[in-house]
Order: structure tokens, then sequence, then C-alpha cells
């Protein structure tokens, strides 16, 4: 069974719309959507939720008015300024969390002399597995404000990886999240591939630098498509040649194309939606990757 | 106006939340004093299309626990206070995972032995520079490191009281967003018309109001789509304060690191009247006061 990660460093590179594309056509996999903060995937492969659930990534302190006396402990240990006595507090001096701050560290619970603080686990988000007409997704909505994205990541790929067992499927093909940070880190560790999609800007190619550096990193194994490359073809032979001299493996170029918006309008994924030549060269591309993935 | 901070979010990535940083801050440095603070710290981009000239850079630290192996009688204690799974005892031994710590405190807080002692771990910088007029803040996080809020945070401690401070925030919704929009006066929410644009808009505002901060909407590349970002804008009474068409001029000037606004009068007044449009929203909000008001306010 292999993994591999779909990620970018820049957003809007049109990460998810090419992983919609491979979706339609990998032969067997399990489709996951690690982009847990801002979930797109499902936008084009309307999945019909089959299971779900609620993620709790950890706990969260809540201030029990009636036992608490006021002594002010809890408001010198928090580090993350997430207690605070309203100004309708002030002659009671009793304190609230403020559950958006609260990183959940259980130290103003621990010095409370008076057990006036609860500390509970809180639900964070949401999991679902569903099915598509391309076979199942593992996706999640992350609640509003809420933390712990990459492990409500690394929950999203144990499912991916118990069912691509359960059903005998070689294949996961997970869509990643911009940046370099916890979710990016949790989707792509102990994965077998990545492919970086970047665009022919200044950004896309600084941006692409950082998601490189970070893979070597983690000793991941990385291809690259420079999407949107006519937009400035000068750029994507710069960007090209960056990725020669490192030795990363180009696997392929695909056009800037209204067709690709023009899809996602229509819910639906490029390739599905047009026969023109766009779609020619995501096919050429997940060919590659294929390729390049070793399956 | 002045110490006025606007933060610029988006839910989706590459809705143009740089372009429109960087372009703000450029037509309002030409009149008041402006700071431009890239929040962006896992990819930032600003200086990309400001050029500035870096005049110090400073490490951005994170506090770790570290071991006095003379005190430590593993007895466990700090393992089960640690609610990020950043230390483990094993036998006679405590191990310690920097990249799990979240810098609570809570393992040398409740250490029996005062075997643990606070010690500072880099994880990022920041560069202060000056780029033509503004005055100029952006930070990196290390790769491999995963305490983006820290850096941010960082980032956000150079807003000066004068200045009117436009900050660049990440994409998404957590908690790398949250550390850039929570303490902002009013956020502008950057976004495209197309349904993943749509859906993270929604994922944004209901972030931006859960946290009473008062917000308006960007569209940009306002060609290339549908029209239901402005009927959910409509329906929910978040005011559109620009629409910026889709032109190859725009991507040509953004792809090659220039600002559209000093490459094209025409866009230098689109940003003009975008920072008058905001600072009369401002006003507004000024007056009304609670979160429930500005909630309402048209």
């Amino acid at each position: 069974m292999k993994e591999l990660v779909i990620i970018s460093g820049k957003g809007g590179t049109g990460k998810t719309s090419l992983v919609a594309s491979f979706a339609a056509l990998a032969k067997e996999k399990v489709l996951v959507d690690c982009d847990v903060d801002a979930a797109d995937l499902h936008l084009v492969l309307n999945p019909s939720v089959e299971e779900e659930s609620d993620f709790s990534g950890g706990k969260k302190a809540r201030v029990l008015e009636e036992d608490c006396v006021a002594c002010g402990a809890c408001l010198e240990a928090c580090r993350f300024d997430a207690l605070s006595v309203p100004e309708k507090a002030s002659e009671s001096g009793i304190p609230v969390v403020n559950p958006i701050f609260c990183e959940g560290c259980g130290v103003c619970f621990r010095v409370c002399p008076a057990d006036a603080i609860a500390f509970e686990p809180v639900v964070n988000g949401r999991w679902f597995v569903s099915q598509t007409r391309y076979g199942p997704l593992i996706h999640a909505k992350l609640g509003i404000a809420e933390g712990n994205s990459g492990k409500l990541v690394s929950l999203l790929r144990e499912k991916a990886r118990g069912m691509a067992e359960e059903k005998g499927l070689p294949l996961i093909l997970i869509d990643g999240s911009p940046g370099i940070g916890c979710p990016v880190i949790a989707s792509i560790t102990g994965s077998n591939h990545i492919l970086v999609v970047t665009e022919p800007t200044l950004s896309g190619r600084h941006d692409l630098f950082r998601v490189l550096e970070l893979a070597s990193h983690f000793r991941i194994p990385v291809s690259l498509c420079v999407n949107k490359w006519d937009l400035n073809p000068e750029m994507t032979a710069r960007i090209e040649e960056d990725a020669r001299k490192r030795s990363i493996p180009l696997a392929g170029r695909v056009s800037y194309d209204p067709a690709v918006t023009k899809a996602q309008i229509a819910g639906t994924t490029v390739v599905e939606f047009t026969d023109g030549p766009v779609s020619g060269e995501i096919r050429a591309l997940w060919e590659k990757t294929a390729q390049n993935l070793g399956s | 106006m002045k110490g006025y901070r606007i933060t610029i979010a988006s839910g989706k990535g590459g809705t143009g939340k740089t372009t429109f940083a960087t372009n703000l801050a450029a037509v309002i440095g030409k009149e008041e004093p402006v700071t431009l603070l890239d929040g962006d710290v896992e990819e930032p981009n600003c200086h990309l299309f400001l050029n500035p000239s870096i005049v110090s850079t400073e490490e951005v630290t994170v506090s770790i626990p570290e071991v006095v192996p003379e005190k430590c009688t593993a007895c466990g204690i700090c393992a089960d206070v640690c609610e990020f799974s950043a230390i483990i005892v094993i036998k006679d031994q405590v191990l310690i995972f920097p990249e799990l710590c979240h810098s609570c405190g809570a393992c040398w807080r409740f250490c029996p032995e005062d075997a643990l002692v606070e010690k500072k771990k880099p994880i990022g910088r920041i560069e202060r520079g000056t780029a033509s007029g503004i005055r100029f803040v952006h930070g990196f996080l290390n790769i491999g490191e995963i305490m983006t809020p820290a850096v941010i945070s960082r980032v956000k401690e150079e807003r000066n009281n004068g200045d009117i401070c436009i900050l660049d925030a990440p994409p998404g919704t957590s908690c790398p967003v949250i550390e850039a929009v929570k303490d902002a006066d009013f956020v502008l929410l950057v976004t495209e018309p197309t349904p993943f644009g749509l859906y993270d808009l929604r994922l944004a505002v209901d972030m931006v109001r859960q946290m009473g901060i008062p917000c308006a909407v960007a569209v940009n590349r306002s060609t290339i789509g549908d029209d239901r970002v402005n009927a959910y804008c409509r329906e929910e009474n978040i005011p559109i304060l620009v629409e910026v068409p889709d032109d190859r001029r725009i991507a040509e000037a953004y792809s090659r690191g220039r600002l559209i606004s000093e490459m094209d009068e025409a866009y230098e007044k689109l940003f003009r009247d975008l920072w008058t449009s905001i600072k009369e929203l401002a006003g507004k909000n000024k007056t009304d006061g609670s979160i429930s008001e500005r909630q309402q306010a048209p």
C-alpha cells in the first residue's frame, strides 16, 4: 500500500482540482482530504456520508463559578492569556476561560487550590467516511476557531490506512493543506511520495523551496508539477531548472484553462468536465506520478 | 485611524491576500505612517513585492524544558502533567520531544525536585526593514517546526501604536489564523467567486464573527466564477468593499513580484478607494461598539 500526498506550499495553486481529477483517474484507492481547516475536495466529489464521528483533539478548561475562591492562581499560571476576569465580574473576581485562547495544557486546573476548574475533553470537529463515485473518501470538518488540526490529520490518515488494508486497496491519495506547519507535517510524515504542485510566480517559487526543504527534512521523495505553467513560461523554466539542480523529477506541466474553474462550478472534476488539452495534460501528469510512486 | 489594526485573511489559499496587503500598504504609505506585517510565517511572500531593505533580524524562541540530571528522580510527574505527549519517562530516563512542546510550563512548574528548567529554543526569526515609506516586518517559521502561532505572535509585537498596521494572515481558519486575527480591529476577507472560495469564506466569516471582529469582503478575480459569493454576502449583511476583475495584467505583475497599484493608475485608485471604504466602516464600528451591533451592521 502506498501513500501519495499532494501539497503546494503556497495556497491556491490548484492542488484540490488536481487531486479530484486524480481521483477520477486512479483505479483502486482511498481518498483523504487532509486540508481539514478548509476542506474543499467534497465539493467536487459529492460524497454520501456513511459513517461520522466527533473528533476530540484535547481538553479545555472551564471555571466552576460556585467553587471558585477568586484567588487568582490560574490567572498567574496561564501562559496563553486564556483566563481573565470580565468587567462585569470585577467585584467577585471570578475569572472565565476564553475557549479560543485555551491551549488545553491543564496548568490552571492543576494549580487551582479549590478544585474550581473543570478540565474535560472537547469536540474540535467531525470526521466522515463517505462513498463517492470514485471510491471511499475520508474527510473532516474542524470546528470554528478550533485547533488540533495536526491530530485530526493523523486520525484521518489512520482511518484511511485501516480502510485500505481491509479492502485491499493499493493506494491512498491525500490532499494536503498549504504551508509547512503542523497539518502539513502530519499529512506527509511516513508517506511514500509527495507531489508538489506549484505555479509560475515568484511567490510560488519561493514557497516551493520551503516545502522542498520540509520534504527533505522528513526524507520523503518528491516530484514536481508546475500548474498554470503558461501564465509565465520563463518562470516555469526557471522553476524546472531549480528542480533539475536538486534532482527532483518533473511530473508534468498543466496549462492555465478556465475550464478548471468551470468544472469546479459544475461540481465535477476537470477530466470529467472537458476533453480539452488540459485533461490530456492532467492524465499525463497522473501517469507520470503513478510511475514516480512506483505503483 | 492612528494605530488601526487590519488583518487580511481568506480561508482559501491563493485568493490574493498578499496582493491586497501589499498594495493597500503601498497606497496608504503615501499619506500616512503604515506598517506592513507579514504573518504568513510558513510561507511569507510580501517581501517579494516590496523588496524591503532589512535592517535587523531577531530570533524567535519558545520555552522548552531541559532536564537537570543530578536532580531528577524519574518520578514521572512531568510526563503525567504534559497534555501534549512531549515528555515520556522510561525507567530512569526523561525523554523530551521539543517539537511537541506547547511551552505551557506544566512540567517545570510541577516537578517536585526542580529538575526541569526552562530553556529557549529557536523556532524561527523576524526581520524588520523599510520599503519606500512602509515600515516592514515579517516572520519565518523554521522548517520542521509546528509552533506557527508563536512566530505570528512575535511578528504582531512589532505593531506600533502610531502606525496603521496591516497584517497578512496565513490561509485557513485554524490556530495560526486565529492568532493573526484575534486582536485585529477589522478583518478584510479576500475571496474568489468559486465554490471553493465561497465554502472557505463561510468558514472564515464564522471564525471572525465568533471572535466578535467586524469584517468585510473583497472579491478577487470577480469575473471567473458565479455570483454565489455576492448572494451569500447579501444574505449575511457582509459588505463587499471591492470587486477586482480577473485581469492578466494583475496576474503578470504578481508573477513577477510587482505591485499593480504602482504600475497602473486605475488600480492605484482602486486600492485608494478600498482604503477609504475601510476607514468609513471603521468609523461606524467605533460608534457601534458592541459585538452584536457590529454583526448586525450592514
